[in-house]
């Protein structure tokens, strides 16, 4: 069992997100060439080591996050919220009640 | 023979005699027994039959290593197999039996087998019965599937009870700052040395008592009461009768703690069993070492048993093994056994395979006879009688005379007990000098106490607890004064690899693990016939996969193979070990999630109302719906085909509270919603609602469902009932991760809103009159595709969308979850008037076969838009999700199995869903198509389906398909049409 601390909610286990996919890809625009959807939705690297990946923290807060995770130890790096908008407010939250 | 129970000594309660049936006899033990204890001290010598040769096999050890006394415990829907009788508490009423043997362990005809052991080596089944001539060629497999049969019955264990268990299982959740695993000297040492630091600790031990191996020693008592003394003044949690069977990621642990397997009538509110669930930040593991046995000839006789096991039944269980009692081994920690045993009245020799073992000065004076450079090379008798020595010449043995005993002790060296830490991947190494494989002090946060980390004596276990503590404090960021740490090892003399015992040519039967019959010629046989790898050796002769996980043998099987081979015990490497430590009972896995908490089951608020009604329910994923509404009399079938045609002639109502419901919202709403539905939503007015497709990525249909718009920014969006949680959570993932300017929430409403279709030519009449305002669902207020937000009499809030998933006119009406009996109350009464009906899940699958609508039997994850006959609902002028790669080649090819109808040519016959749809004239394989729906369709009179086949309609204008089920041996030639059976112009819906 692996354990993601949630940046909204704390160290919880991985039983209460959903594993998400690819956290590095970048989505086309939506009318983008087909070869740019190909490479998006079909091309993943198979990673032995850090690997960046989403995840969603289902049975909680519902946010979708960043994970940075080794695939072998399954050691965790970092988590950040995937929106870069919630980000900001939780870290000026924080800083506000230190 | 000869084992018996002293007067005095033990951990025993003399004055509670304890009734227990052996083999259907009435024996007696004492309170503190294990049931091995008792057997023995009954002198029960035969309690077990081996694996695959039928052996006798008696009591081998004390612990969880145990691979002989393999029990069968308790009776009837409580039949529990394959119980070390080492490790169950004795209580009042027990009933044990043995199990492998007919008519009973005593006696076994199966023992016939040994006999003929020279035929059955590693790998004689697969030879034999794989393949056997003339089955060989391509049958070989069912062949050697009709012996497995009978082999299985022959070679085997105890068989569980076929009966529901009775018993309750419960799960838990721990968290604490560090776990210690084990109760001996180490693990309690370093339990109270963490809690004095301040740390939150909890201490799990497998035994009903703790103190580990102190609790064999003859000397400790003093000690262990101090230690225990001083771990309950320490606020340590302590849980005993719990086996921590495996570590895992970021510090969690699996345990299994025995509530009542030790309780002659437990509290029916306890559960049997509890599975915990902890989160440590650090663990130190102590759980000691296990002492190895060592080949040689019938090795595994009744009267042999480890050494420590022995010193542990005399001094724990006041059971004294033997009268004349042999020791034999390689190491020192055979000489206090020694010691023990003769003090204890018993006639000791002790065997050494060393030539010099230091000073025996107290041994002599024991009154111990000691032979060195000598070991057993063959036991003798059923039950042992007398062994034939060997003597060591410079690399071989020489046999010597023969000696007469009734108890052989064994230690061919200690294991540390590594599984745990390997778990988390941790790779053993191999020590040389004290011949065990040992593991790093520390490996991601677990650390090794005690003779886990290969130290052997108890003072320095005690002090290598504390320096665990002291580091795993120092990780959790304490300041602490350094504790110096211990060394490996801790043996006087050195101790000498022994793993095999024999002469050049001897014939041999020496077992290297027990539990499976697997003996040292089977690991050679493995060597010559290739299977040189650790992991090969394993699955070739099973060795290490018995229920004691190879705890004794492995390290035998690995040297044997090492010298096979002529190489060294880490160039052979070691097998993984992986959870659990000791088998769990499926049940504690399971815990309360069985029978009808196997799952969630989710209720409408419609629940209660349409039972009373008379609604019999089914299974839609998760939820209960109504499936029909019979009348008295009515069977299934007469209920649904009138319900739909009940509905198409007047009017019927149904919950449909399940489906998926969404809040949309924000300023960017629209343009969401536009980016992420196929058809058009840019200019969807307010108080309108639109049928909507969404596509996955890869232009695959995900689901489809009805918006309705209620105001500039607000949306209210269903989803099919199964998918309500997967929309919903791609909606977030988009919104979150790709669009993250969209200002737009998107909120599950799916429990707020209970829901009623009312459909049929009569729906309006019967709405309106129950609506505060009549005109509101007029024709012009309320069009086809029309949204209102209005109240029923009585002033209950309701939102109305007039959509149609029958093909009728018809309405959706949802009101808040709490009013949704009271809706029914006010429109069932309205219907009744027009002679409507309630109509339940079969009719709703008739009317909208009949329609060719679809559902998640239809979008299966592999059908595209155009593959479901709505191409045109994808909008060539906006780009959406999946309007890339829905155009790819091979999702664009016309012979791509597309929706239709399906009718059968004999308009009296009828079809299956899964049925495969074939050629006339080639009816085999995949086919060509499928059927994903049927009923019979009261509209037409007559069995109609829903399915998909290559080409769609055009291609199959006037062929015959046949409708091919090879599981119900049925075919049925059809007739291949448009899915819009009924009404395909919607006129009516639209009326």
């Amino acid at each position: 069992m692996i354990r993601i601390d949630c940046p909204f909610c704390g160290l919880r286990d991985h039983s209460e997100f959903s594993y998400g996919g690819d956290a590095s890809i970048n989505y086309p625009p939506l009318d983008a060439p087909a070869e740019q959807w190909h490479d998006a939705v079909f091309l993943r690297e198979n990673i032995r080591g850090r690997q960046l990946e989403t995840w969603q923290h289902t049975s909680g807060c519902r946010m979708w996050l960043n994970v940075e995770r080794d695939t072998v130890s399954h050691e965790i790096f970092a988590v950040w919220p995937a929106h870069r908008g919630y980000g900001r407010v939780l870290h000026a939250e924080k800083e506000n009640t230190e | 023979m000869t084992a018996r129970r002293l007067s005095t000594g033990g951990l025993i309660d003399r004055t509670q005699a304890v009734d227990f049936s052996w083999d259907g006899n009435p024996l007696q033990g004492f309170a503190g027994d294990s049931l091995a204890a008792a057997l023995l001290a009954n002198n029960q010598r035969i309690v077990a039959r081996s694996f695959k040769y039928h052996r006798p096999r008696g009591i081998m050890s004390c612990g969880v290593e145990e691979s002989g006394a393999l029990v069968t415990v308790g009776d009837g829907d409580r039949r529990d197999p394959n119980v070390k009788a080492t490790t169950q508490e004795l209580y009042q009423g027990l009933v044990a039996s043995g199990q492998n043997a007919f008519p009973n362990v005593r006696f076994d005809v199966g023992a016939v087998n040994n006999l003929f052991g020279r035929f059955l080596p590693a790998g004689f089944y697969y030879k034999t019965f794989m393949g056997l001539p003339p089955f060989e060629s391509g049958s070989g497999t069912g062949y050697w599937m009709w012996c497995e049969n009978i082999i299985r019955k022959a070679a085997g264990m105890g068989s569980a009870s076929r009966a529901p268990d009775p018993d309750h299982y419960e799960h838990g959740h721990l968290f604490c700052e560090v776990l210690v695993v084990g109760a001996g000297p180490a693990g309690i040492s370093a339990a109270i040395a963490a809690a004095e630091l301040g740390l939150d600790v909890l201490l799990v031990e497998q035994d009903a008592l703790l103190g580990g191996d102190l609790l064999g020693q003859s000397d400790a008592q003093a000690s262990r009461d101090e230690l225990l003394k001083a771990l309950a003044a320490s606020g340590v949690r302590v849980m005993n009768r719990t086996t921590a069977f495996g570590l895992y990621d970021h510090g969690a642990a699996g345990l299994v703690e025995r509530v009542t397997d030790h309780i002659t009538q437990p509290d029916p509110n306890l559960p049997r069993q509890r599975f915990w669930t902890v989160r440590a930040q650090q663990t130190i593991v102590a759980s000691g070492a296990l002492e190895r046995h060592i080949a040689f000839d019938n090795n595994d006789r009744p009267g042999i048993m480890t050494a420590a096991a022995g010193r542990h039944y005399l001094n724990r269980y006041a059971v004294l093994p033997g009268q004349q009692i042999v020791i034999a081994g390689n190491n020192d920690s055979t000489q206090i056994v020694a010691m023990d045993m003769a003090a204890a009245g018993a006639e000791v020799t002790l065997l050494d395979a060393r030539a010099d073992i230091g000073d025996s000065t107290a041994l002599k004076d024991a009154g111990v006879q000691i032979r060195t450079g000598t070991a057993p090379l063959s036991a003798r008798g059923k039950t042992l009688n007398s062994i034939q020595l060997a003597r060591g010449l410079p690399g071989a043995w020489q046999a010597d005379e023969k000696l007469d005993c009734d108890a052989l002790l064994i230690s061919g060296g200690w294991s540390p007990v590594v599984n745990l830490i390997s778990h988390r991947g941790a790779r053993p190494q191999w020590n040389a000098d004290n011949a065990c494989f040992v593991v790093p002090e520390e490996f991601d946060g677990v650390r090794l106490a005690g003779s886990a980390a290969g130290v052997w004596q108890t003072q320095a276990c005690e002090q290598s607890g504390r320096h665990a503590a002291m580091q795993a404090a120092k990780a959790l960021g304490k300041t602490v004064s350094e504790a110096p740490g211990v060394s490996i090892g801790g043996w006087q003399t050195p101790i000498e690899p022994l793993y095999e015992i024999n002469t050049e040519g001897r014939k041999s039967k020496a077992f290297v693990d027990l539990q499976h019959d697997v003996s040292s010629d089977d690991v050679r046989l493995a060597y010559r016939e290739g299977y040189v790898s650790v992991e090969h050796l394993k699955r070739y002769t099973t060795l290490g996969m018995a229920t004691d996980g190879g705890k004794m043998g492995n390290v035998i099987g690995l040297a044997l193979m090492a010298e096979a081979l002529g190489k060294d015990i880490p160039a052979v490497g070691t097998t993984t070990f992986r959870p659990p430590y000791t088998p769990v009972a499926i049940g504690a896995l399971a815990g309360r999630s069985v029978s009808e908490h196997f799952r969630p089951l989710r209720r409408t608020p419609l629940h209660d109302w349409n039972l009373t009604q008379g609604a019999t329910m089914t299974m839609a994923g998760l939820w209960h719906r109504p499936w029909y509404f019979a009348r008295p009399g009515e069977t299934i079938n007469e209920a649904y085909i009138r319900e739909a045609a009940t509905t198409r002639s007047s009017v019927g109502l149904c919950d449909v509270t399940s489906l998926g419901k969404i809040a949309v919202q924000g300023p960017d709403a629209t343009e969401f919603l536009n980016r992420i539905y196929t058809n058009p939503f840019a200019k969807l007015p307010i108080g309108k609602a639109r049928y909507g497709i969404m596509l996955r990525d890869d232009g695959i249909v995900m689901d489809d469902g009805t918006t309705w718009r209620l105001s500039e920014t607000d949306y209210f969006m269903t989803t099919t009932t199964v998918n309500a949680a997967k929309v919903l959570t791609w909606l977030e993932e988009l919104l979150q991760t790709r669009w993250p300017e969209l200002r737009v929430h998107v909120t599950s409403v799916s429990e707020q809103w209970a829901g009623c279709a009312i459909a049929g030519p009569k729906s309006r009449e019967v709405l309106s009159a129950c609506v505060h305002q009549t005109r509101a669902v007029s024709n012009e207020a309320l069009p086809f595709m029309g949204v209102i937000e209005t109240a029923l009499q009585g002033g209950i809030p309701c939102r109305i969308a007039r959509i149609s998933f029958s093909g009728e006119m018809a309405f959706e009406a949802y009101v808040p979850s709490d009013y949704g009996p009271a809706m029914m109350d006010l429109l069932y009464p309205q219907a009744a008037l027009h002679e409507g009906c309630l109509y339940g899940l079969e009719a709703l699958g008739t009317m909208r076969i009949e329609k060719g609508h679809v559902t998640g039997a239809e979008l299966d994850g592999r059908v595209s838009i155009d593959d479901a006959g709505l191409g045109k609902m994808a909008s060539p002028n906006k780009a959406f999700i999946g309007s890339v790669l829905r155009q790819r080649p091979e999702l664009m090819r016309s012979d791509r199995p597309q929706l239709v109808g399906i009718f059968p040519k004999d308009r009296n016959a009828t079809f299956n869903v899964g049925a495969l749809l074939c050629a006339a004239d080639e009816i085999s394989g995949m086919g060509e198509g499928w059927i994903t729906g049927a009923t019979h369709s009261p509209e037409l009179g007559h069995w109609i389906g829903l399915g998909f086949i290559k080409g769609g309609v055009d291609a199959w204008q006037s062929k015959i398909a046949v409708a091919a089920d090879p599981l119900r041996d049925q075919q049925t030639e059809v007739e291949i049409v448009s899915p819009h059976m009924v009404d395909p112009s919607g006129e009516r819906m639209h009326g």
